[in-house]
């Protein structure tokens, strides 16, 4: 247990300490971006006094936003206070999703860029079923869950194989296939079966009742069960590489393809299934923003959890329960960083930075050992920093 | 110019590499220093080239102290270096990696490049060398890239030149020519520390031989010395050179290839029509200078390659054209040339690595189910029975020295019913205790009955195992011939002299 807590330790060190470095800049550049702190520069001690006036008060609107809330309790109820909380979680239940999708496609030695794409066919499976048939409750979730990821998994099964038969990289390929779906999206919503009746702009109807998400926490909070499918999905994947032959296969030919293959492991095998599985967790993504939290499929479902899937899976290195907790990391960035803007006047912006910052500095981790002056660890950082090399 | 090393102790950590060596290198004297891997023959050579810094210890150039603390410090005593692995930039030409790190540019800023070229073409001339100064690196054949790297030492007026194990990389053709080269180089005055654990090159070339085990000088002897003795100084008991073979019964023909045709990607065939048998009980030597299609043609005997003709039968049932899984679980074990490329997965752990062909079979696999706990209890009896000298199994198995590493690949192979062995370069790389092993391994599989298909370039070993050889040249088996043939003969056919009498 002991052991286990040094290790744990050891584990979160690094991402610790550049997450803390990340808020410390960010901080200086709130301070010095302020006018009203700017204009006291004069008097050093108020300048001071000033500065951290105001990066103490972005901060506690960011925390505000993303964990907990006093003015939000009303009618003498605490539990209205955690509703940032809620938020936070809903952001990142798809960023859990989608962060796993890259980080599996890591540990098989392939760069899944296209978490974008199959989020988009996620969400446009789980939408279609989800509004176009009336299903027992329970089943209709299932039911449009599943398309959705089936629809993501053949997504990403394509470049699977493309890459597998020709050697394709699937970097070049995933990128491509983002802009493909982006634009299928935009033209799936204008045809007859996902026009919303009597609108005309690129909305599709609101999935039924049984299909959407169970709340977790009454009609105040958008919490829902897609966060137990995106822990369900974690611990998956952590089963999948680490107690299966299936597993074996991923690692081994992510680590050496060349002495894999030579043990008999098909590297083609590998890399289609692995594209699949990736694409069949963000194609969950996708599933869960639609059935959970937005209910209509619109243009611009996926945001960016796509993308912000590449710096999650970064942030935890690769491993799932890392992946989980960078994309609750971000998930209250985002959702705090709104709050930010709105009672302080910091823009959202400043969240970017902050998150670019973090990734930097995981990136470079030589560098934050040498600020912090800590000897170099049997770490795996080198194994997010590669993959390149298709 | 001499050499002189007192009493050089360096250690890292618990671990004392380099116990106070003394060490005495002539005017134009060739010094082998003798020692298995990890006897710390490299870590006394980057001392004395800067690379470390020793704990303890003098060094006298011309019975003058010096304090070498980095490269620079030993240019500027005259002391080159040639490493094992090559400092050259591939895509740059000769003359380019010769001015590396010492350009000298002419006006305007143009990097001066003829007076470099100048000067290769004086020292190829000096020293009978065939370098041209404009071809790009990464063309020529390993040994001239070992003469670029000789050239450049010499070029920046290197009295003492430490070869680090020079041969290991070289066929028997261009080591030869390379022994030639260093007695030219003694011939004109330039000491030389040779550091090798091959006996045979050490008896030819030396003329004074320290012996290193576990960081400490147990022995100073003259090439004269038997190989036999040199062999158990250098691992401290005494070994077998020549394994026993046993007299036994051969058996019928396992594997079968007929008119085997190996294409690469781009159609040229590499092994061109080849015809060849491995019987039950006997071991079949595939000899020949690197690079003549042996690489391909043991990759393509486990379906490796992508383009292959003709056909290849175990046991009577054709197997070419089935796959690489098919293959190895037919019962064919596969040692692979580069163990550390294609036989290992380095950052997996041993227990992993043990398991790599056989992760989804009983009793490792249930279903979908890896068993941890099967893995571990059948990796330690491995470790065990192959005595693989660790630490723990779950460790990465690149921990381990390259004797291990090969016990693992070994081990792995051994440990599921099999019918055949391709070995291919089994001992490349390893020393004198590891590769004893390793034919041991070799022979007892023979003695069990199976088929063993040895791909060696190393005349001693396929002297040593082989009951017949084949000799591949330009992708092609020149002849087949009985154990009982010469060296002079072999060496003959390896360089594709077909003599009039055919054998077997």
């Amino acid at each position: 247990m002991r052991n286990a807590l040094s290790k744990f330790g050891q584990a979160i060190k690094l991402p610790g300490l550049s997450f803390f470095m990340a808020f410390t800049i960010t901080g200086l550049i709130i301070a010095v971006s302020d006018a009203k702190v700017l204009a006291k520069f004069s008097s050093p001690l108020d300048f001071i006094k000033s500065a951290l006036a105001a990066v103490g008060n972005a901060y506690l609107a960011l925390f505000q936003g993303s964990v907990f809330d006093v003015n939000l309790i009303k009618d003498g109820s605490f539990i209205h206070g955690f509703y940032p909380l809620s938020e936070t979680i809903v952001t990142a239940t798809p960023l859990i999703l989608t962060g796993l999708s890259v980080a599996l496609a890591f540990k098989s030695g392939l760069f899944n860029i296209g978490a974008q794409g199959q989020f988009i066919f996620g969400a446009i499976g789980a939408s279609y079923v989800g509004f176009n048939f009336e299903l027992p409750i329970g089943i209709h979730i299932l039911a449009a869950a599943l398309t959705g990821a089936v629809f993501a998994a053949i997504w990403g099964g394509i470049v699977g194989i493309l890459k597998a038969r020709t050697g394709a990289h699937e970097v070049i390929l995933t990128i491509m296939m983002n802009y493909i779906a982006a634009y299928f999206i935009l033209w799936v919503l204008k045809t007859q079966a996902f026009l919303r009746p009597g609108r005309i702009d690129p909305i599709a109807p609101e999935v039924n009742e049984n299909a959407r998400l169970p709340l977790l926490a009454g009609s105040t909070f958008r919490l829902n069960f897609g966060i137990f499918i995106a822990l369900a999905a974690a611990l998956f994947v952590w089963w999948l590489l680490t107690k299966t032959t299936i597993g074996f296969k991923f690692r081994a030919v992510g680590a050496n393809a060349q002495a894999a293959k030579t043990a008999g492991i098909s590297v083609p095998f590998v890399i289609t299934s692995t594209m699949m599985i990736c694409g069949a967790l963000a194609g969950l993504g996708g599933a869960v923003q639609v059935l959970g939290s937005e209910y209509a499929l619109n243009a611009d479902i996926a945001g960016s959890f796509g993308f912000d899937a590449i710096t999650v899976a970064l942030l935890g290195r690769a491993q799932p329960l890392g992946t989980v907790f960078a994309a609750l990391l971000f998930g209250a960035l985002q959702a705090g960083g709104r709050t930010m803007q709105s009672n302080t006047g910091v823009p959202l912006d400043i969240v970017q930075v902050t998150q670019a910052l973090i990734v930097l500095f995981i990136a470079a981790p030589a560098f934050v050992r040498y600020i912090f002056k800590i000897k170099k660890l049997n770490s795996s950082a080198a194994l997010t920093s590669k993959g390149w090399n298709g | 110019m001499s050499l002189e090393l007192r009493g050089i102790t360096k250690t890292f950590g618990s671990l004392t590499a380099n116990d106070s060596i003394n060490l005495r290198v002539e005017t134009g004297q060739i010094h082998a220093i003798l020692g298995e891997n990890g006897a710390g023959k490299s870590t006394l050579m980057n001392i004395v080239y800067g690379l470390l810094k020793a704990d303890n210890g003098q060094i006298f150039v011309d019975e003058k102290l010096i304090d070498i603390s980095e490269p620079s410090d030993a240019l500027d005593a005259g002391i080159g270096m040639v490493h094992q692995h090559f400092m050259l930039i591939p895509v740059f030409t000769v003359a380019e990696n010769i001015v590396l790190g010492h350009e000298k540019t002419k006006r305007l800023g143009v990097l001066d490049i003829s007076t470099a070229r100048d000067a290769i073409k004086r020292v190829s001339k000096d020293f009978g060398f065939e370098v041209d100064p404009d071809a790009i690196v990464e063309t020529l054949p390993v040994g001239i890239q070992q003469k670029v790297e000789i050239i450049r030492a010499l070029i920046y007026d290197a009295k003492v030149l430490i070869l680090d194990e020079p041969t290991a990389v070289l066929t028997p053709q261009e080591t030869d020519e390379l022994l030639n080269t260093m007695q030219e180089l003694k011939r004109k005055g330039t000491s030389i520390i040779f550091i090798t654990h091959k006996l045979r090159e050490v008896r030819a070339v030396a003329d004074q031989i320290t012996i290193i085990r576990r960081g400490k000088v147990v022995a100073a002897v003259s090439p004269t010395t038997p190989e036999g003795e040199l062999a158990s100084m250098m691992v401290g008991r005494a070994v077998d050179l020549a394994p026993e073979k046993h007299k036994h019964v051969v058996g019928d023909p396992i594997l079968v290839a007929k008119d085997l045709t190996v294409r690469d990607a781009l159609g040229t065939a590499v092994v061109k029509a080849v015809n060849f048998h491995v019987n039950a009980g006997e071991v079949l030597a595939i000899a020949g200078v690197q690079g003549n299609g042996q690489s391909e043609l043991a990759r393509a005997l486990v379906n490796l390659e992508d383009h292959i003709e003709g056909s290849i039968s175990l046991n009577g049932k054709e197997i070419r054209g089935s796959s690489i899984y098919d293959s190895l679980h037919a019962g064919i074990a596969f040692i692979p040339e580069s163990r550390e490329l294609d036989g290992l997965v380095s950052s997996f752990s041993i227990a992993e690595n043990l398991i790599l062909d056989l992760h989804d079979q009983a009793p490792y696999a249930k279903g979908l189910n890896l068993s941890a706990n099967i893995v571990l209890s059948e990796a330690e009896k491995r470790v065990a029975e192959f005595d693989i000298r660790l630490q723990s199994v779950n460790d990465a198995v690149s921990t381990l020295s390259g004797g291990n590493k090969q016990k693992v690949v070994i081990a792995r192979e051994l440990s599921r019913p099999i019918k055949v062995l391709i070995a291919s370069q089994p001992t490349r790389g390893l020393d004198v205790g590891s590769i004893e092993f390793v034919h041991e391994r070799i022979l007892a599989e023979r003695d069990q009955g199976r088929g063993v298909i040895l791909f060696s370039t190393e005349l001693d070993e396929v002297m040593a195992l082989a009951d017949r050889i084949a000799v591949m040249y330009r992708g092609e088996i020149l002849e087949i011939v009985d154990s009982g043939v010469t060296r002079e003969e072999l060496g003959l056919l390896m360089a594709g002299v077909v003599s009039k009498k055919a054998s077997a």
